[in-house]
């Protein structure tokens, strides 16, 4: 087992694109890292360069405190899950799993025993001399994580391994993804888009816009204090309202339409300032109508969720959402929130950083 | 869904089918029938009368050891052009393959030398391979190398192999590229993480892949080499010297136009007539089952 380190890494690729620039972190040995970002922000090729098959334009990527940049692949001890699976269409499930240590002279009663082992941690049993075109999807999936696991590497690379599967079966292998890597305590990366992915799998959450990182962290602290209006905007679901305002002349409020805000921590920027104010629709509370500091939001159209429900509308011309209760509003017209000072996050528009 | 066109007049779908079927009767059915016909017909020396003789130009030919020396010959010069052209050809598209990504205007380019007729072909290489005259003979005699294809055997069938093997190159590179830009980019990236180097991932994932392409061509240029490459070894060699590249296509020409022995070479000629339907049920078999891997 081995941590990885990133100190500076950046990618130009011929023709000019710099795909990832200037990426610094480290993942500590064990723990479970994973890249999201909307699509082409580098994340696939950050990964690549972890694998070594693409190369590094500068800067130093580490595994298990050896600069691996001049390493090839097959050298850095590494096992990559692939979206699309790339099986070898040719060999059996079996010989799909033993194929990286066939290369690595394992000896055979070793292989058979960890190929068995890995098929018998998956379930994948019944379809050892399957070949992967008899398979299912899911099975398939199955069998790249066999492939990776048998190998016993330093790291495990995923480069967004569950999104070819249907809703039900994608929540089920994240699961199994995460007690399997918890079981074996490999370092991994893991690229996704999907932000219920990114949130419930990881250790270090790494949000990347443009090629950049946006935020480091816990997925928790991401979520409580995201230090960009892109990393706010992004993670949770439904996404934070942004309601534009200017920061109040009397300390500690915004204004919202000539409106005052309280919020819970004045900001370190001067009055008139124009911002966002960010507010999760979880923190906004349904109150009855005239209560003193509240937001009115005019109601557009509501989805029906079950329990719940996704109120759309507009406060003070912003578009917003709110989850209520179902049954608790009616079905047009205005509603009054009011929201907890404490649970507002403040932006400033011209950098977009938290203020 | 019925996919299957419905005609309301009897009479048109014959109609339709009519030019095809005349074409196949003249062209192909008609001589095969002549060749059929006369493999059991000896004639005189002066073509005066024809006598019907059961198998015995097919006894005769059996039993002739030349015949047998031309098969030999055949299968030679037919396996060495089939491994030239497909080794060179995959690896001139192995190479292609990791610098042209998609692109069409080199392989334009590159089919050109298929549309090279045979004899212009042999023409091509008497003048890079003429003993006095050629480019390559003349680089060879500093090795050591008495380059004489008039006179030595080898160096006729090396010459002709090479000659027919060179026009085929092309059309097998365009299969082998196509192949080999079919396999994801991913199976060949993930077999290189699981430890397989440069060769050992062309062995055991880039061969095995290509493996359909490659039985393809196997029989297409076997065909080839049997029977499209007698304008080569015509202006090449003649067959010689002393039959050293004389192929069965060759023979029919030789004992029936030259010899003037018809009979025996009908007969050759419906053997061979086996051997391309035989080679064709094998590649149609194969079509059919499609994936092999
Ligand atoms: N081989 C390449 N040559 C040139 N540019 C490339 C190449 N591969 C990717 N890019 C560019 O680099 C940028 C980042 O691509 P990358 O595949 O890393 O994105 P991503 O974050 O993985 O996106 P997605 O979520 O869609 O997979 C994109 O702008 C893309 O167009
Ligand atoms: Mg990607």
């Amino acid at each position: 087992m081995a941590a990885v380190t990133l100190e500076g890494v950046s990618k130009i690729y011929h023709g000019g694109v710099q795909a990832v620039r200037n990426v610094s972190f480290d993942v500590p040995d064990g723990s479970f890292c994973v890249l999201v970002g909307p699509s082409g922000c580098g994340k696939s090729t950050l990964l690549r360069m972890i694998a070594g098959l693409e190369t590094i334009s500068a800067g130093t990527v580490g595994i298990g405190g050896r600069v691996v940049n001049d390493v090839e692949p097959a050298d850095r001890d590494i096992a990559m899950v692939f979206q699309n699976y790339a099986l070898y269409p040719h060999m059996s499930v079996y010989d799909n799993m033993a194929y990286g240590l066939r290369n690595r002279r394992t000896p055979k009663p070793e292989i058979d025993e960890r190929v068995r082992e890995a098929a018998r941690i998956l379930a994948i049993e019944p379809y050892l001399d399957r070949k992967p075109r008899a398979l299912s999807g899911g099975q398939r999936q199955r069998v790249a994580m066999g492939r990776a696991i048998v190998r016993k590497p330093q790291v495990f690379l995923f480069d967004e391994p569950l999104s070819n599967l249907d809703a039900k079966l994608r929540v089920q292998m994240r699961v199994e993804i995460k007690r399997l890597q918890r079981s074996l305590g490999v370092t991994s990366v893991y690229v996704t888009h999907d932000q219920i992915e990114a949130m419930t799998l990881s250790d270090v959450l790494v949000v990347m816009n443009a090629g950049q990182v946006e935020q480091i962290g816990t997925p928790i602290e991401l979520y409580r204090r995201p230090q960009t209006r892109f990393v706010a905007g992004f993670l949770g679901s439904p996404a934070m309202n942004f309601l534009p305002g200017r920061i109040g002349r009397e300390p500690g409020t915004i204004m919202l339409d000539e409106r005052p805000i309280r919020i819970a921590t004045p900001p370190a920027a001067a009055p008139d300032t124009q911002v966002e104010l960010g507010i999760r629709p979880e923190d906004l509370r349904l109150v009855p109508r005239g209560q003193a500091g509240a937001l009115a939001m005019h109601i557009e159209f509501v989805e029906e969720l079950g329990a719940t429900q996704l109120v759309h509308g507009r406060i003070a011309a912003a578009p917003a959402t709110v989850q209520v209760p179902t049954g608790a509003i009616p079905p047009e017209g205005t509603i009054e929130l009011a929201v907890d000072p404490a649970a507002t996050h403040l932006f400033d528009v011209a950098s977009g950083r938290r203020l | 869904m019925e996919k299957r066109a419905v005609f309301g007049n009897r009479v048109l779908p014959y109609g339709l089918l009519a030019p095809q079927i005349a074409v196949t009767l003249i062209f192909f059915y008609w001589p095969a029938a002549q060749a059929v016909q006369h493999s059991f017909l000896v004639q005189d020396a002066f073509g005066l009368s024809t006598e019907f003789v059961w198998f015995e130009n097919y006894k005769q030919l059996f039993s002739d050891p030349s015949y047998y020396r031309t098969l030999a010959t055949t299968v030679i010069f037919s396996t060495a052009v089939t491994a030239v052209s497909l080794s060179v050809a995959l690896l001139l598209a192995a190479m292609a393959d990791r610098e042209i990504k998609g692109a069409t205007g080199y392989r334009t380019l590159l089919i050109w030398p298929y549309a090279v007729a045979p004899a212009v072909a042999g023409v091509l290489w008497i003048f890079m391979l003429d003993p006095s005259l050629g480019m390559i003979s003349r680089a060879m005699r500093p090795l050591g190398i008495d380059w004489n294809p008039r006179l030595n055997g080898n160096h006729a069938m090396t010459q002709v192999v090479l000659a027919s093997a060179w026009k085929q190159i092309s059309y097998n590179f365009l299969f082998f590229l196509a192949g080999l830009q079919a396999i994801p980019k991913s199976v060949i990236e993930a077999a290189a993480i699981d430890g397989a180097r440069r060769w050992r991932r062309f062995w055991t994932i880039i061969l095995p892949l290509l493996s359909p392409t490659t039985f393809f061509l196997v029989i297409v240029n076997i065909v080839y080499a049997f029977f499209d490459t007698f304008g080569t070894i015509d202006t090449m060699t003649g067959g010689g010297p002393a039959k050293a590249t004389e192929t069965l296509v060759y023979k029919v020409y030789a004992d029936g136009r030259l010899g003037g022995d018809l009979g025996g070479s009908a007969a050759q000629s419906v053997i061979l007539m086996f051997i391309v339907i035989s080679l064709t049920a094998v590649q149609f078999r194969f079509v059919e089952r499609k994936v092999t891997y």
